[in-house]
C-alpha cells in the first residue's frame, strides 16, 4: 500500500485567446457602441430587442429591422455587488441590472455604479457611462450610472 | 417505448476540497460500487457508457477522457460524453437504449470545481458577445432573478430563508450533505446579505464529488435480478440565451418537460429538484406543478451539496433509490444547467 | 469624437475576447506519491493487482481492468526507446534549442511509456529499440518534477526488438 502522499499544488492560468467573428447583427451593435450609440432591432412582434439577436426568440425568424435609441433606460432588475471578483470590471461595489434602454421592450444586462446599495432600486433612471476609448465591444458602455 | 429500469445509484461525498483526488480517483470507487451492487464486473459488462463532466472545472483539457481509466475500457467500449450535468448522459442513454442499440448503460457525473473559481468559471457559459466579456458570474444572475421575484411578489425573503431551514434540516439524515443541521428562518433572515437580495445561505456550497447509475431496459433487469425503479417519462427543454427575453420569475422550460414527461399523470409523493438558490426551489415546485403534499428534496437538495455535473444524475438517483426502497411509490426528479434555470429536464419515476 | 479616426469608419465584423482562467491545480494522489519519490531521486511505479501491469507514471488505476493500483514498485533507471521524434520547430517558452529528440521511453519493469528528452548521441543515430539511462541533475536542483531528470543518454546495450518494449499484456 502506498502512503498518503501530500497535496501537490500548482497555480497557473489557462488563457482562451480567442477571436471571433461577429455577424452583421451583432456588428452593427458594436459598431453602434463604438460610435457611442446604442442600436436595438425589431422582433417579430414589434419588441424592440437590446442588445440585438440574430433570430427572434418566439419564432425563430431572422430579424434586421434596427432601431436607434438613446443611451437611457429604466432598471427593472438589480443584484448588489458588495464583494468584487477579481474578473469583475469595477473594482469597488456595484449593481448588476437589468436595464430597459428607453424606446425598447427587452431590457440588457450591465453594470451600474451607484456608489452605494442605498442608491439602487428597481424602476430607477439611469444613463450609460461611455469608456474613455472605444473600440466596438461591449465594454464600450463603461457601466451606466444613476441619472 | 420501452420501459427503462433504474437498478443501481451511488454517490460520493460533497466536499469542498477533494484535493489529492484527481478525477479517476473521484470516479472510481463510484463507479466500482455501483456496478458491485448489481454484481457486474466492469463496463464491458454493459452495452454503453455516458459520462458528464465540464474540463473548465477544473482547468485540466480532456480531464474527462483521463476518467475513463476508471472503466476497464480494454478492449474498447462503447462511450459517450456530455459537456453538461450526467442528467444529459442519462438522456442520451435512455435514447440509445430507446432506438434498440442498448439494453443496459453505465452513466457517471463529476466535478471536481475547488481548483477554479467555480462562478467566474461559469460566467464563459455565457453569449461570448454580450455577456461573457462582462463576466456575469452565476450568483450575481441568480440574484437578478430573486430580486425580480421578490419585487414581482411571487416571493418573501421568509420563503426563501424558509427553504433553506428545510434543506438543511433534511440534509441531517443524508450521509453525503456537507452543510446540514438545525437552523430556523428567524436566525437565517438576521444573517447579512451577500450579493443583495440573496444571503449567503441562499446559495449553493461549491463541492467535489461524484455519482454513478446503472439503467437497463426492464427486461435485462429482471435477468439481473435486481429491484428496480422505471423511467417513466424524461424531457428537457430550454429557454433563449437573452436574458432579457426571459420571463425570470417563471420557468417556461421546466413546465413544458413536465407536461412532456408525464408529472401530472399521477400523484408525486416526493420530487428531487434542482435549485442551486433557494428561490430557484419556489420557481421550480409551482413550474413542476406540484402541491403541498409532495415532499420536496428530502436528501436536503444542492442547497446541501452541489456536485457540478453530477448534481442533476443525483437528483434522479436520490428519486430512483427512495422508490427501490420503497419510501414512495411515484417521484420527479428535475435537473438545471446554465444561468437562472435556462435549461431543465424532468424525469418520472414509479415503482416496478 | 477622439477615438474617431481612419479605421473606425470599417464596420466591425470580428472581436478579440480573450480569456484567462485562474486555477490552482492539485495532483492526484497517485501523481503526487510519484512526484514525491522523484524528488527522492527515485522512479517508482504502481502495479495492477489484477494484470500485473506496471505503470509509470501511475494514476492511480489500470486503464485495461478499471480497478485502482496501489502496489509501489521502484523501477530502474534504464529504458528503451519505444518511439521518438526529432523537433525542429522551436516552441515558444521553450528553452531547448531545436533541433532535439523527444522520445517515448518504457523504464525497465513497467508496461507503459512516457515522454522525456533524449541526447549525448546524434539526432540520426537514435532508433526504436535503443537502450538508455536517465541522467539526473544536481540533487541540489531536485523537484516535484520530470525534470529532475536532465534527459536520457545511450548505454552500451544491445537494442530491445521492438516486439517486446514494454508491450501491454492481453486484457
Amino acid at each position: 500500500m502506498s502512503a498518503q502522499a501530500e497535496v501537490l499544488q500548482q497555480a497557473f492560468t489557462l488563457g482562451f485567446t480567442y477571436t471571433r467573428t461577429t455577424g452583421l447583427v451583432v456588428g452593427r451593435f458594436l459598431t453602434a457602441l463604438r460610435d457611442r450609440k446604442i442600436v436595438g432591432i425589431k422582433g417579430s412582434d414589434g419588441k424592440v430587442i437590446v442588445p440585438p439577436m440574430e433570430y427572434d426568440p418566439v419564432t425563430a425568424e431572422a430579424l434586421s429591422e434596427f432601431v436607434d435609441l438613446p443611451d437611457t433606460g429604466v432598471v427593472k432588475t438589480w443584484a448588489w455587488v458588495k464583494h468584487p471578483r477579481g474578473k469583475h470590471h469595477l473594482d469597488k461595489p456595484f449593481a448588476w441590472a437589468q436595464i430597459q434602454i428607453d424606446g425598447s421592450d427587452i431590457p440588457m444586462i450591465h453594470m451600474v455604479d451607484a456608489g452605494d446599495e442605498s442608491k439602487m432600486s428597481t424602476g430607477m433612471k439611469v444613463k450609460v457611462r461611455w469608456a474613455e476609448e472605444t473600440k466596438g465591444f461591449i465594454t464600450d458602455i463603461a457601466c451606466f450610472e444613476p441619472a | 417505448m420501452r420501459d427503462i429500469a433504474i437498478v443501481s445509484f451511488v454517490q460520493s461525498d460533497c466536499v469542498r476540497d477533494a484535493g489529492a483526488r484527481n478525477e479517476v480517483e473521484l470516479i472510481m470507487p463510484v463507479v466500482r460500487k455501483v456496478l458491485d451492487n448489481v454484481g457486474l464486473e466492469s463496463a464491458q459488462n454493459v452495452d454503453f457508457t455516458c459520462s458528464g463532466s465540464c474540463d473548465y472545472l477544473q482547468g485540466a483539457a480532456f480531464a474527462f477522457v483521463l476518467g475513463v481509466d476508471a472503466l476497464g475500457a480494454v478492449p474498447p467500449i462503447k462511450e459517450s460524453h456530455v459537456e453538461m450535468d450526467a442528467a444529459w448522459a442519462l438522456y442520451e442513454a435512455v435514447l440509445k437504449i430507446q432506438s434498440g442499440q442498448a439494453e443496459s448503460a453505465l452513466l457517471y457525473g463529476f466535478g471536481k470545481s475547488s481548483p477554479g473559481e467555480l462562478p467566474i468559471v461559469l460566467s464563459q457559459q455565457l453569449d461570448p458577445y454580450y455577456l461573457a466579456p462582462l463576466w456575469l458570474d452565476t450568483v450575481s444572475s441568480a440574484a437578478l432573478q430573486a430580486r425580480a421575484m421578490l419585487d414581482s411578489g411571487e416571493i418573501t425573503e421568509r420563503e426563501m430563508a424558509e427553504v433553506v431551514a428545510r434543506s438543511r434540516k433534511n440534509a441531517k439524515s443524508n450521509p453525503h450533505a456537507q452543510l446540514k443541521g438545525d437552523v430556523s428562518a428567524d436566525e437565517l433572515l438576521n444573517e447579512p446579505t451577500y450579493l443583495s437580495p440573496l444571503r449567503k445561505h441562499d446559495c449553493c456550497p461549491v463541492s467535489d464529488g461524484a455519482c454513478a447509475m446503472v439503467i437497463a431496459t426492464v427486461e435485462q433487469a429482471k435477468k439481473w435480478g435486481k429491484p428496480y425503479a422505471v423511467l417513466k417519462g424524461i424531457d428537457h427543454r430550454i429557454e433563449s440565451a437573452h436574458f432579457g427575453a426571459r420571463d425570470l420569475t417563471k420557468s417556461p422550460s421546466t413546465e413544458a418537460a413536465a407536461k412532456a414527461a408525464g408529472v401530472a399523470n399521477g400523484p408525486i409523493d416526493i420530487a428531487e429538484i434542482y435549485a442551486p438558490f433557494s428561490h430557484q426551489e419556489i420557481i421550480l415546485k409551482k413550474a413542476l406543478g406540484l402541491g403541498d403534499d409532495t415532499v420536496i428534496n428530502p436528501s436536503g437538495g444542492v442547497l446541501a451539496g452541489n456536485l457540478m455535473m453530477a448534481s442533476g444524475l443525483s437528483r434522479i438517483g436520490e428519486v430512483a433509490m427512495r422508490i427501490i426502497n420503497g419510501e414512495c411509490k411515484r417521484g420527479v426528479a428535475h435537473a438545471t444547467s446554465g444561468h437562472a434555470l435556462q435549461q431543465n429536464l424532468v424525469a418520472v419515476l414509479e415503482g416496478a | 469624437m477622439s477615438d474617431a479616426n481612419k479605421e473606425a469608419l470599417e464596420p466591425i465584423t470580428g472581436i478579440e475576447s480573450p480569456v484567462y482562467l485562474d486555477y490552482n491545480f492539485t495532483a492526484g494522489q497517485a501523481t503526487a506519491r510519484f512526484l514525491t519519490k522523484v524528488k527522492e531521486g527515485k522512479l517508482v511505479g504502481q502495479r495492477c493487482p489484477s494484470c500485473r501491469n506496471v505503470y509509470i507514471p501511475p494514476r492511480g488505476a489500470c486503464a485495461a481492468c478499471g480497478v485502482a493500483t496501489n502496489e509501489e514498485v521502484e523501477l530502474p533507471h534504464k529504458a528503451t526507446v519505444q518511439s521518438f521524434t526529432i523537433v525542429y520547430i522551436p516552441i515558444p517558452g521553450n528553452p531547448i534549442k531545436p533541433p532535439y529528440v523527444i522520445a517515448n521511453l518504457v523504464v525497465d519493469g513497467a508496461n507503459i511509456s512516457f515522454l522525456h528528452l533524449l541526447s549525448e548521441c546524434k539526432n540520426e543515430d537514435v532508433r526504436i529499440g535503443m537502450r538508455v539511462e536517465a541522467k539526473w541533475k544536481d540533487p541540489s536542483e531536485w523537484g516535484f518534477a520530470m525534470e529532475n531528470i536532465q534527459y536520457f543518454a545511450p548505454i552500451d546495450e544491445p537494442d530491445v526488438p521492438a516486439e517486446e518494449i514494454g508491450r501491454l499484456k492481453d486484457a
